[in-house]
């Protein structure tokens, strides 16, 4: 069955890591809906989140297939209900529109959005939230004429305390002392 | 040598790779010049007592000929290339070690890091290009990063699953200074060589392999780079399973081991594609179930309980569903089940496997090893060759109908004699993994079994062949076809034989051309005197036969079916 996963993918932070990422989805021909990179609470540590749609045997078939790039420390799947996510989404509308009537300012009101910037020429307005929530935005505010519109990629954390990867990497630090190997 | 403060000596980014590659034990490598790379090539020419270059006739050759050496050594394979078209030459030999886990580090030269991205002379996107297909790739832009990245590489490319490491390093690099020091690799965060074994996935598997009825092993190429040759016995001895071996699995054991029951895949034995329908438990022992090996996966081993023993957590689940995954190496993994499993002989289950071999003898092999009429078959040139060299050669082949022959019938002795193009299936791999192979095992035989088709596709590395005298033993079956594509066609496209028909040149002129001493056969009766004159020269010899121009390989398990409706006719 289809359904919605969040990758999040704990990696190094070295040039060339996204094209690694990247491949992995490409040569299982898995479409990437949203991605977005950023560091993680952990020094040094990059997390991509990723949202696919795609069954589930075929994702853990793609993680394993991540986790064997060599930069990448550990992918964690999430159905959507594991995680509170969130996304940010631009809007720029003629500022005329705005001034022609308390409409837009009600449905900014409504939606609990928030006015970023006035210029004579063009608003900007800025709404977090679902897709569902900032595209619904969106229609309401294409009768007015959107003149540019960005949302970005969803950005997601677990319902746990801290960082998932904070266990596995105890578990590899173990591990190496098990080993051996004092450089961890 | 100049020295500075802290005792460390400071070299050149060029001669630092080359010590480097000394500290990690290598004395071969495998190369090519050009422009991008001349300053390591500059401080070879300082370092030629130590380190051997052979010079190819192409990038290609150079890579291939450094599989073959790795394959048959076990040590990760050298070769040198420049940037640009150099490195893009390099590509289908670093893919084809990636798929068959081949231990490999291939050095290319860089155009000049404020070159990088400009469309410069001969510059391409070598990272980007080989991310796919390698175990790990770097760009180096400063000199003081090439011990650290060579150090990197050669861990990464021996460790866990083996395959190949790009390091792409620019010119300036190599022109640039370093105080050098090497310290080995030993651990890399991020990187996991070997998984843990889970204690409870030993028990599962011993608790299934005790209550199996009819157990069947498949020995994969995990058994050869893991060299748990012995401990493989040891399980097999005390278990009393029959096993069988893929294609990369080939000398895992002895060919006449007794509990040898053949060969896996599209063209192996009767009895281990029929049984493995009728098996009750599968033990895959390094090995991934490629699709040349299980037919359609739908129908594949249904009846059965799959134990999966592997190195890479990516490959268990990812064709065939493991009941236990024991994760790990399998010399380490293999005496842990040895230890507690019953001891057992399956004496039943293994006569059904001699039932088969009856069959496939009548139906098949006798006709091929010991045809009576007709022209001459592959087969029975394959046999007489393993013969001739008392079955103890390293046997090395292209890719094709000869593969599947060679495979069938040539014979082992001892494990590392195998050097062939199993995933990627390679053309034109042949010749030059010969030549890195004869190479890396200079005393013993290596011969390469080698299509028309394929010999014309790398036959430039006769003269690496020549220049460096390794007494490699070439053997061309020549059908003027491209055999397998031919059999296709014959099998599944009604005859229609589209560009498969050769019009060849003259192989024993060429040969001559670059000194190597030849014989050309087209009569049976003259086939085993010039295979032992073959066997008798201490030189490099390429000897041509004839074969039946309309030859086809048995048995088969035609594309998309399943193993047990393997074909005998």
């Amino acid at each position: 069955m289809q359904q919605e996963f969040t990758l999040t993918i704990f990696s190094e932070n070295h040039v060339g890591l996204l094209n690694q990422v990247t491949t992995a989805f490409t040569r299982r021909s898995i479409n990437i809906e949203s991605l977005n990179t950023s560091e993680s609470a952990l020094e040094g540590i990059h997390k991509f989140t990723i949202v696919v749609y795609s069954t589930r045997e075929q994702i853990d078939k793609l993680v394993g297939q991540l986790e064997k790039k060599l930069d990448v420390l550990k992918v964690f799947v999430f159905t959507t209900d594991e995680i509170i996510h969130q996304e940010l989404a631009l809007y720029k509308v003629p500022t005329a529109a705005l001034l022609s009537g308390n409409e837009i300012e009600q449905i900014v009101r409504q939606y609990g959005a928030r006015i970023m910037e006035v210029t004579p020429e063009y608003t900007v307005i800025e709404k977090s939230g679902h897709k569902a929530e900032t595209q619904e935005l969106f229609v309401k505010l294409d009768k007015y004429g959107v003149l540019q519109f960005v949302r970005s990629g969803r950005i997601a954390i677990t319902k746990l305390r801290t960082e998932l990867l904070e266990k596995y990497l105890k578990k590899l630090r173990t591990e190496a002392k098990i080993k051996g190997i004092e450089s961890f | 040598m100049e020295k500075n403060n802290k005792g460390k000596e400071r070299i050149s980014g060029s001669e630092a790779l080359l010590r480097s590659l000394l500290c990690e034990g290598v004395d071969l490598i495998f190369g090519y010049p050009g422009g991008a790379i001349m300053p390591v090539y500059d401080a070879l020419y300082d370092y030629q007592d130590k380190l051997h270059h052979v010079l190819t006739r192409h990038e290609q050759g150079a890579v291939h000929a450094a599989q073959g050496f790795a394959r048959v050594t076990g040590k990760v394979g050298v070769c040198f290339a420049t940037s640009g078209p150099g490195a893009t030459n390099t590509v289908t030999g670093i893919a084809d070690a990636m798929i068959d886990s081949t231990p490999m580090v291939v050095i290319t030269g860089q155009v000049g890091s404020p070159l990088l991205g400009t469309d410069a002379f001969q510059e391409i996107d070598v990272v980007g290009i080989t991310q796919p297909i390698t175990k790990w790739n770097y760009l180096v832009k400063s000199a003081e990063e090439i011990p650290d990245a060579i150090a990197r590489a050669f861990h990464i490319a021996s460790t866990g699953r083996p395959g190949p490491v790009v390091i792409d390093i620019t010119k300036d690099a190599q022109f640039g200074e370093v105080d050098f020091e090497y310290k080995k690799v030993n651990h890399i965060r991020s990187y996991t060589p070997v998984p843990l074994t889970k204690p409870e996935s030993i028990i599962d598997a011993i608790d299934i392999i005790n209550a199996a009825k009819k157990p069947l092993a498949l020995v994969g190429q995990g058994v050869i780079l893991g060299e748990a040759e012995e401990e493989l016995k040891a399980f097999l001895d005390k278990t009393g399973i029959p096993a069988a071996w893929t294609l990369l699995g080939l000398s895992a054991m002895p060919t006449d081991y007794e509990q040898n029951v053949g060969m896996l895949g599209m063209h192996g034995n009767y009895g281990p594609n029929i049984k493995t329908n009728e098996c009750d438990v599968l033990i895959a022992i390094g090995m991934r179930f490629d699709d040349r090996v299980t037919g359609d996966v739908t129908r594949y081993a249904k009846n059965a309980k799959v134990i999966h023993l592997e190195i890479d957590p990516a490959e268990v689940n990812k064709i065939i569903k493991a009941d236990v995954a024991v994760l790990g190496n399998v010399k380490e993994t293999l005496p842990l089940l040895t230890k507690d499993v019953k001891p057992n002989t399956h004496s039943e289950w293994m006569e059904e496997f001699k039932a088969c071999d009856k069959i496939e003898n009548e139906k098949v092999i006798s006709d091929e090893v010991f045809p009576t009429q007709k022209g001459i078959t592959m087969g029975e040139v394959v046999h007489k060759v393993s013969k001739a060299f008392d079955d103890a050669a390293v046997l090395v082949t292209d890719v094709g109908q000869h593969q599947m022959m060679a495979s069938r019938y040539f014979k082992f002795k001892q494990s590392k004699s195998i050097v062939t193009s199993g995933g990627l299936g390679t053309m034109g791999f042949g010749l030059p993994a010969a030549l890195g192979a004869k190479l890396g095992v200079p005393d013993r035989e290596v011969c390469v079994f080698i299509g028309d088709g394929g010999f014309q596709m790398t036959l430039q590395e006769l003269g690496t062949i020549f220049q460096t005298k390794a007494a490699v033993k070439i053997i061309i079956l020549n059908n003027n076809f491209l055999g397998m594509v031919r059999q296709w066609q014959e099998l599944f496209f009604d005859k229609r034989y589209a560009s498969t028909e050769l019009v060849n040149p003259d192989f024993q002129m060429i040969a001559k051309g670059y000194g190597i001493e030849t014989a050309l056969v087209s009569e049976r009766e003259n086939l085993d005197e010039a295979i032992e004159r073959m066997a008798k020269s201490k030189e490099s010899f390429l000897l041509e036969v004839n074969v039946e121009k309309e030859g086809n390989v048995f048995p088969m398990v035609p594309s998309g079916s399943s193993v047990s409706d393997i074909r005998l006719e």
